[in-house]
């Protein structure tokens, strides 16, 4: 008897124990924060200068999107995490509606990012645009050969186009743009086109531009900043980006973004960092080291990005990517695009 | 399956008597329900079927999706069948040039994963690559060779390095057989190849079909090259329903499918087996003879196990090789590489231990009670390992979360205190996670090798006076200690492979080498992700060495020698 009670007692003793452990990262003065992020790439600079300016340190968590999602969603209330960043809009739409994060009301972030490039309720904010562009061999064809995302149907480019496979993000979200912008029964038909050229379908941005550059197709579809990183290593690589769209809705763009979580227990640093990405400094660091657009209009791209030209960006609210996703997945399946 | 009669019922009511099987048999219990239980909760999706997506699938690609996974599964079963057998057999029972080397040099590629050889070969072969570029150079730019892209690349590659399941299992079993046996059928007038075929590869045929199996479920569950290869499987399309669709029922419900499969798989191994018992009571007297090859034949064994060893192994880890001093010499060691490569020991390690563990009790429970209940639960518990890393470890969040959150709640009422969640995102569950995930590993090569042990020692250690315990101790553990040996090794390079499950599931900030990987070929940057792939090849590479001095040095003879001869098979 005496020794079950001591047994409860020293039982007690260690969860206590273990609690207050816990308790001494809980609530107060944060002086770390966890990330959880599926940006994996170009971020050192701007978080390094983040702890040197604050003092706080940063805990990163990377995996992708859906494992971040529903790691967040199993956690609930006890989560450790205070930011989310994910490299789509699509999957901040999703943690929004889950209820995941928090409404921000910053007025430094409502004026540092545009609004198409923002949650219309304010739970996420846009870093970084990344433009998802035609690309072209400067060997085989001719840009006034080009003009929008829907004719790259034309017959023309049978069996000369490359595209990344319909399971991948950045091409759901392109499809979920068109579905919005155009219906979705043109969007369809656009897409069907596309399949009639009997696409070469190449797994990752940056080896469909080496399958362009190397004449396995001519013509492809892809993120502005991989071919900048191929330039930035052989400025004499044959391939550059072609502007579509540009009397109609313009280029479509998606974003790499940051959310606050519903239940971080340190809010307040927590935006205070969101605040700090979207500053000049931070935005400047983030387009040096990933050559992405800034999404703050007051910091100029990188030079090798201007030489490229100004373009017509598509406005659309960036929410539009998560919402009309699964509808162009199932387009996608539709019209057997792989 | 039964002994004759009398004995086996006399050994089973007197088994049943002492208090050690009942321990036994209660811990094999739990410990299968408590795998189970991600597996069920994978079962149990099915209870809210999401038509939309369902009916939308069969519209539009099941056929094709099942095709597809029917026909990886199939492809990558019978190439490492016949891949494996084939080298074992090479290695066991001839002597030609260099063969004391590719004895253990074929089971190299084991330590690949399967991810990263499919980017390796990509980067190779594929139209921008620098073979398609120079032979482009060479015969003009029109030239056009077959699409690696493709359900026969995946195919290829996956059984370059799966096959060394069939082989390592095969060539353990050869060496271990009797040449007894052998010898007896070469003197009534078999030719080699008749005695092979008749007499060494049916009583192989355990391990033959385990690593089979093991094969084909591995290429069930693979995301990570069918993604890369734009092969459209069931596994692919989890993923997209579940990352591109928002959900993650569907995605769950796919995956019974999978379990499906894995079941049929699991009964196909059990029925080849048959009523058939592979015991042995003799020990190997002395080393089967090898024929020695001369002349062309020599040539050809030498040249076809070079031409595997160099597609499987040598020319992947050379080109990661080239890359990762590319990459070392420009940017130095990459940051974190360390600690990731000591979590990822450290975590095979433990969950190597507690596979064993586990796998042990189940299959000594099953033998000492063979009763069905006890076979289903084992058999159930072995399901996961043709689940995606992704699917198990959803099974594995959610009822640990669920548990956290009422245990955080029950201490937040009895203590005042918020104490936070204590399972989820602990190395705990990870192993979990593993645990369910490589049990079938570890059980095939536990079961295999106790299966070779005849009920008889059992009924003799048992008639003597030994416990159950004590007859585990003194009896089977020392004769199957090869077998466990190969379970903890096997697990050990699994799970030091594994990445979906440990990107879910794992604690804040603890990386693993798998994870590097994963961090930059999501980017695109193959050659950074060179360092900590070659990394990983090479730590998998030391147990797998290990693993192949267990299974059987040469000449070792395959049971040691405190065996009594003369114990009829019964």
């Amino acid at each position: 008897m005496r020794c079950a009670l001591w047994r409860r007692r020293a039982f007690a003793a260690a969860v206590l124990a273990l609690a207050t452990a816990l308790l001494g990262a809980g609530p107060g003065e944060a002086t770390e924060l966890v990330v959880y992020s599926s940006r994996h790439y170009g971020n050192e600079a701007a978080f390094e200068a983040f702890k040197q300016k604050t003092g706080i340190t940063l805990k990163i968590l990377n995996a992708s999107d859906a494992q971040l999602f529903e790691r967040l969603k199993a956690e609930g209330d006890k989560t450790p995490a205070d930011v989310l960043i994910t490299v789509d809009a699509g999957n901040l739409w999703k943690a929004g509606t889950a209820g995941l994060l928090a409404t921000v009301d910053s007025r430094e972030l409502q004026t540092n990012i545009p609004t198409q490039l923002r949650d219309p309720e304010n739970r996420w904010f846009g870093l970084t645009v990344r433009a998802r562009t035609i690309m072209y061999s400067t060997k085989r064809v001719k840009p006034e050969e080009l003009s929008t995302y829907a004719a790259l149907g034309d017959p023309k480019w049978k069996g000369r186009l490359c595209l990344r496979s319909s399971s991948h993000v950045y091409n759901q979200s392109l499809l979920a743009a068109m579905i919005k912008r155009h219906g979705e029964a043109k969007a369809e038909e656009m897409v069907r086109a596309w399949v009639a050229n009997q696409p070469i379908l190449i797994d990752g941005d940056t080896k469909i531009l080496e399958a362009v550059a190397a004449g396995q197709c001519d013509v492809a579809v892809t993120n502005h900043y991989y071919l900048a990183r191929l330039l930035m290593k052989d400025p004499s690589f044959p391939v550059r980006p072609f502007w579509p769209d540009q009397q109609g809705t313009g280029v479509h763009v998606n974003i790499s973004g940051a959310g606050v979580t519903a239940h971080s227990k340190h809010k307040t640093e927590a935006i205070r960092f969101i605040e700090f990405l979207s500053t000049p400094e931070a935005q400047a660091m983030f387009a040096k080291q990933s050559q992405e657009f800034p999404a703050n209009p007051a910091v100029a791209p990188e030079p090798l990005l201007t030489q490229w030209g100004a373009f017509k960006m598509d406005d659309l609210n960036i929410a539009a990517a998560g919402e009309f996703q699964p509808a162009a997945i199932r387009l996608a399946d539709r019209v057997g695009y792989k | 399956m039964e002994a004759p009669v009398a004995t086996g019922v006399s050994a089973r009511t007197r088994v049943a008597r002492g208090p050690g099987p009942w321990l036994l048999t209660a811990a094999a219990v739990l410990a299968g329900m408590v795998v189970a239980v991600p597996i069920l909760s994978v079962l149990l999706s099915l209870a809210n079927p999401v038509h939309a997506v369902w009916a939308h699938l069969w519209r539009t690609q099941m056929v094709e999706l099942l095709g597809n996974t029917l026909a990886l599964m199939l492809g990558v079963g019978l190439g490492s069948l016949g891949l494996g057998v084939a080298l074992a057999w090479l290695v066991v029972f001839f002597e030609f040039p260099g063969r004391r080397g590719f004895e253990w040099a074929l089971v190299l590629p084991l330590a690949l994963p399967a991810y990263v050889i499919g980017f390796v070969f990509l980067g190779i072969f594929e139209f921008a690559g620098p073979l398609q570029t120079a032979l482009r150079q060479v015969a003009g730019p029109e030239l056009r060779l077959p699409d690696l892209r493709s359900g026969w690349g995946v195919v290829v590659v996956m059984t370059l390095v799966l096959y060394p399941y069939v082989y390592t299992l095969a060539r353990a079993a050869f060496l271990e057989q009797s040449p007894e046996a052998f010898e007896s059928a070469r003197s009534l007038g078999r030719s080699r190849a008749r005695a092979f075929w008749d007499v060494s590869l049916p009583l192989a045929r355990p391990a033959v079909v385990a690593g089979t199996t093991l094969a084909c479920m591995e290429a069930l569950a693979d995301y990570g090259t069918v993604a890369t290869f734009s092969y459209r499987t069931l596994t692919e399309a989890i993923y997209r329903v579940w990352h591109g669709m928002f959900d993650r029922l569907a995605a769950t419900q796919l995956a019974v499918v999978l379990l499906g499969l894995s079941a049929c798989l699991i009964l196909l191994e059990r029925s080849s087996r048959g009523r058939a018992r592979f015991t042995q009571g003799r020990r190997p007297t002395h080393a089967p003879a090898r024929m020695r090859l001369a002349g062309g034949r020599a040539l050809a064994a030498a040249g076809g196990c070079a031409a595997v060893w160099i597609l499987a192994f040598g020319l992947p880890v050379g080109q990661l090789l080239v890359w990762a001093v590319t990459v070392l010499r420009r940017d130095g060691l990459p940051r974190g590489f360390l600690p990731a490569l000591g979590n990822s020991l450290g975590l095979a390690a433990m969950a190597a231990g507690l596979t064993l563990g586990v796998a042990l009790v189940l299959a000594y429970a099953l033998r000492l009670r063979p009763s069905r209940s006890v076979a289903a639960l084992v058999r159930g518990a072995s399901l996961g390992y043709a689940l995606p890393g992704a699917v198990i470890a959803v099974g594995v969040l959610l009822p640990l979360s669920t548990l956290d959150h009422a245990l955080a709640a029950a201490a937040e009422r009895i203590l005042g205190l918020d104490a936070g969640l204590l399972l989820t995102g602990t190395a705990g569950a990870l192993l979990y996670a593993y645990l369910v995930r490589f049990l079938a590993v570890s059980l095939q090569a536990v079961e295999a090798t106790l299966a070779r042990i005849p009920r008889s020692f059992d009924e003799i250690a048992r008639s003597l006076g030994a416990g159950a315990g004590r007859t585990l101790r003194a009896v089977h553990v020392p004769l199957i200690r090869r077998g466990l040996l190969a379970a903890l090794l096997l697990v050990f390079v699994d799970v030091m492979k594994e990445m979906p499950a440990t990107l879910l599931l794992r604690p804040l900030s603890l990386d693993t080498l798998a994870i590097a990987v994963y961090q930059r070929t999501a980017e695109s940057l193959w050659e950074e992700a060179a360092v900590p792939a070659l990394a990983l090849v090479l730590a998998g590479l030391v147990p797998v060495v290990l693993l192949l001095r267990t299974t059987g040095g040469s000449n070792r003879p395959g049971l040691p020698a405190i065996l009594p001869g003369g114990d009829p098979i019964p």
